[in-house]
């Protein structure tokens, strides 16, 4: 019988992998790409509850899935705007390496 | 869902995104991320959010992974070469990630009601798509049409960022 709590599991360890991939990558796309992995795992625990929290009439809790609804217009929009800086960067420094990119490091 | 198609997607998914950490090549990234968020839309649908997994084939594995892949191929990056590794600064990042993790498990196990089975839906096909659309434009207007005006912003941005500065 799978339960809430599995979903939960995976949902936290797909949150962690890509906390890794932020935390240990140093190319600025892979980073990218782990913020998505992260913004999904919080998307399959915001689903999960959804399904958990039913109503009398046997409806999910539908407020949790517009919510995922908006994350992922927002993780969409997020995308766009990242990849555009990150090729403006790569035309201004030939690189997309994060430890080249430290102007701003105090 | 059976148990055993829900571990199957489960690990699809785990795996493929800890191959995108993994690879050292971003195509390959990239293709593991494709497969991780199908497994990810499997078990949406495993929830019965069939709206959700099929805006989340059409979205993530569809627009946002072309627009990854093309960046990759427009930038040309090779397989990076191996750098000298800070290993200070990898052992730390591993130790928080860790940290983290068990956090995230010692919440898991103490919720009380984790073990519960899923309570029963009122039938095995529910209106997904209407009922989310009925929330939506009746509660959810206002933050819909931000939601809007973002995705317009962003379109401008992307532009103003991507135009070449004349000298």
């Amino acid at each position: 019988m799978i339960t809430l709590g599995d979903y939960l599991i995976v949902s936290g360890i797909l949150f962690a992998i890509g906390f890794a991939g932020v935390m240990l990558r140093r190319n600025l796309i892979i980073i990218l790409m782990s913020l998505e992995l992260m913004l999904n795992a919080a998307n399959l625990s915001l689903v999960a509850f959804s399904r958990f929290r039913v109503d009398p009439t046997g409806l999910p809790d539908y407020n949790a899935q517009v919510f995922v609804f908006f994350i992922i217009t927002v993780a969409a929009a997020e995308v766009a705007v990242g990849l555009a800086i990150l090729v403006a960067l790569y035309r201004a420094r030939q690189t997309t390496d994060v430890n080249d990119i430290s102007s701003l490091r105090f | 869902m059976s148990p055993f198609l829900f571990w199957i997607f489960a690990l699809l998914t785990l795996i493929f995104g800890a191959a995108v950490v993994i690879n050292r090549n971003p195509v390959a990234s990239a293709l593991s991320l494709v497969v991780s968020f199908l497994g990810l839309a499997a078990l949406f649908m495993s929830l019965n959010a069939y709206f959700i997994g099929i805006i989340q084939v059409l979205v993530y594995a569809g627009a946002v992974m072309v627009l990854f892949l093309f960046i990759v191929m427009l930038l040309d990056l090779r397989a990076e070469e191996a750098r000298r590794i800070n290993w200070l600064a990898s052992a730390g990042g591993l130790a928080v990630t860790l940290i983290l993790l068990g956090q995230i498990f010692s919440v898991i196990s103490n919720l009380k009601f984790a073990h519960n089975p899923f309570p029963r839906l009122a039938g095995s096909t529910i209106d997904d798509v209407r009922n989310i659309g009925a929330v939506l434009f009746r509660n959810y207007n206002l933050p819909f049409q931000i939601v809007g005006v973002l995705v317009l912003v962003a379109t401008i941005g992307v532009v103003l960022l991507s135009k070449r500065e004349p000298r």
